[in-house]
């Protein structure tokens, strides 16, 4: 646990050094603050036609999500794909460290910079809830930020795993997007559209996890178990992957 | 303390090193001599617990570097031949950073005492990325000293350096190889003649001879060899020489020297000295010649003196 931690901690400082993560905390931010403004602005101006009421913490997570499938690939590219560049690979892997307690500590690294970014979001929510009468639901807020909170850990392992088989940034950039796109979008759109498996696509399909259940406010244990799942399967897959390397 | 046997490593069809044996001792300085793509790096990362081997088996300090890998890795300072470090990070977060990961008590008291051992201290807080390529060799050492490991595998530790620094680099080996095991590569044969108390050559993925550097060269060569230089032309030296009592194989270089061979514990220099001031020559200059590792190879391989170095 001690070396998961360690790695964690140095990627962790690493964001806060590197242009690339503040580029994305702060278009991010940007992108979300013009949609909320914009969400109130609307609200606000059709607040007699809409009898069911005022704007909850949906107005955030909704973009929110989208935004992380496009730029959680640009956080988690380096991570291993860098160290394999730049030859540290060496470094870690004849350090007394073993495989998985690398790209745990690597996603680690990467899930603290989100949880922190995350947190400052909760800016939105609380602002809303100043100026939505009588406040906003709370049981509504907390679920659908566990939400967030569980897709971007699922992205983020997806994408260590992803950055564990390139050397090169770019290369694992596009393939982490193309992974994203297809847990994303891909099975809700195939679930929809071929006549069998439905159900078992519809549950692989990270959105019906999120839009269906928590960013409605319901925590649901097996929507739970889905990120859990997915997260153990980026993490062990990016382990094979690195062990896998020694042996090329 | 390394024990190596049979070792074989392949690369997709291509094998890299095969069925090596060899051992270091305590406190040994053993050399690794060979051409590039001769297997140097291969073994060292298969030593280190980088990769595993296709067939036979290290150990290292007692452990077997497949099996018991960490055990291995926890006692082995490594430094790579593109020696990893981040260029992002400053000499002091780098090496507290492999310091924690190493579980060092008091990391910060460790890491300030590599830093004078490598005389890094007074830029302990540069980042790696401004640092020449020199400092950044005696980064990666100081990475590779921190735990005061009991086995230190350098690959190439002097490449790329300026020859005041690979003096520098080379004390420090010295010093360093003193009370511990030290594996090394180079392909500079003076170097191993310096550091190493015995010396693998590897060619090909096969060790051709094995043995201190003194005895390889005398056993290469079964002579020793001194160039001759005079003021002005020299036309009739090789003669000169030649006609000296113990003298062989007298030959013109191309530079105007005249090089000759005598066996080892037969110094005819004196005599060849009086011989060439006797026949009017101005004497400027006579030395001994060091063997390339071009001319070892060269020889090896035309003669297949390995085979029988190898054998004994």
């Amino acid at each position: 646990m001690r070396n998961i931690w360690i790695i964690a901690r140095r990627e962790y400082k690493l964001y806060f050094i590197s242009p690339i993560a503040y580029v994305i905390a702060f278009l991010m931010l940007l992108i979300i603050g013009i949609l909320f403004a914009l969400a109130l602005v609307y609200y606000s101006n059709n607040a007699f036609m809409m009898p069911m009421g005022a704007p909850d913490v949906t107005i955030v997570t909704q973009p929110f999500v989208f935004l992380m499938v496009l730029s959680l690939p640009a956080l988690t590219m380096r991570l291993l794909a860098d160290e394999q560049r730049m030859g540290t690979m060496e470094l870690l892997l004849t350090a007394p460290v073993r495989d998985w307690e690398l790209v745990a500590g690597k996603w680690l690294g990467a899930f603290l910079f989100m949880l922190t970014l995350i947190g400052v979001t909760l800016i939105f929510p609380i602002m809303l809830n100043g100026v939505v009468d009588p406040g906003i639901d709370q049981g509504l807020m907390v679920a659908a930020y566990v939400g967030v909170i569980l897709v971007s850990a699922a992205f983020l392992a997806l994408g260590v795993a992803v950055s564990a088989l390139f050397s090169n940034n770019l290369a694992a950039f596009f393939a982490t997007l193309v992974v994203f796109v297809v847990f994303w979008w891909m099975f809700d759109l195939a679930a929809g559209i071929l006549p069998a498996g439905g159900e078992i696509l519809r549950y692989l399909s990270m959105q019906s996890h999120f839009y269906g259940s928590m960013n409605r406010g319901i925590i649901n244990l097996s929507d739970v178990v889905y990120f859990l799942s997915l997260i153990a399967l980026g993490l062990f897959t990016g382990s094979v992957a690195v062990e896998t390397r020694r042996w090329r | 303390m390394i024990q190596v046997v049979g070792l074989t490593k392949d690369y997709g069809a291509r094998r890299a090193i095969e069925n090596l044996t060899f051992e270091a001792r305590q406190g040994e300085v053993l050399g690794f001599l060979g051409p590039n793509g001769a297997g140097k790096t291969t073994t060292m990362r298969i030593l280190t617990g980088y990769m595993p081997p296709t067939a036979g088996t290290a150990r290292v300090a007692g452990y077997d570097v497949v099996s018991e890998s960490l055990e291995v890795r926890r006692r082995v300072g490594y430094l790579p031949e593109t020696v990893p470090l981040y260029p992002d990070m400053t000499v002091f977060d780098y090496l507290e950073f492999m310091a924690d990961l190493r579980h060092l008590p008091n990391a910060d008291d460790r890491v300030a005492e590599v830093l004078d051992v490598v005389g890094m201290a007074e830029r302990a807080d540069s980042y790696i990325g401004n640092l020449s390529k020199g400092m950044r060799q005696r980064v990666g050492l100081a990475q590779a000293l921190l735990h005061k490991p009991e086995v230190l595998i350098l690959d190439e530790p002097t490449i790329g350096l300026d020859p005041a620094q690979v003096v520098e680099v080379r004390n420090l080996i010295r010093e360093i190889g003193r009370d511990r095991t030290v594996l090394l590569s180079t392909h500079i044969l003076s170097e191993a003649q310096q550091l190493c108390d015995r010396v693998l050559i590897i060619n090909k993925g096969h060790i051709v001879a094995e043995d201190t550097p003194e005895n390889l060269q005398a056993r290469l060569f079964g002579a020793e060899r001194v160039v001759v230089r005079v003021r002005g032309d020299a036309e009739g030296l090789e003669e000169r020489i030649a006609a000296v009592d113990g003298v062989q194989d007298v030959e013109r270089k191309a530079d105007g020297g005249v090089e000759f061979r005598f066996a080892p514990g037969q110094d005819v220099r004196p005599q060849v000295a009086r011989a060439v001031v006797q026949a009017g020559y101005d004497l400027l200059e006579m030395r001994p010649v060091g063997v390339s590792l071009e001319e070892i190879f060269l020889q090896l391989t035309r003669d297949n003196v390995g085979a029988d170095a190898s054998n004994e």
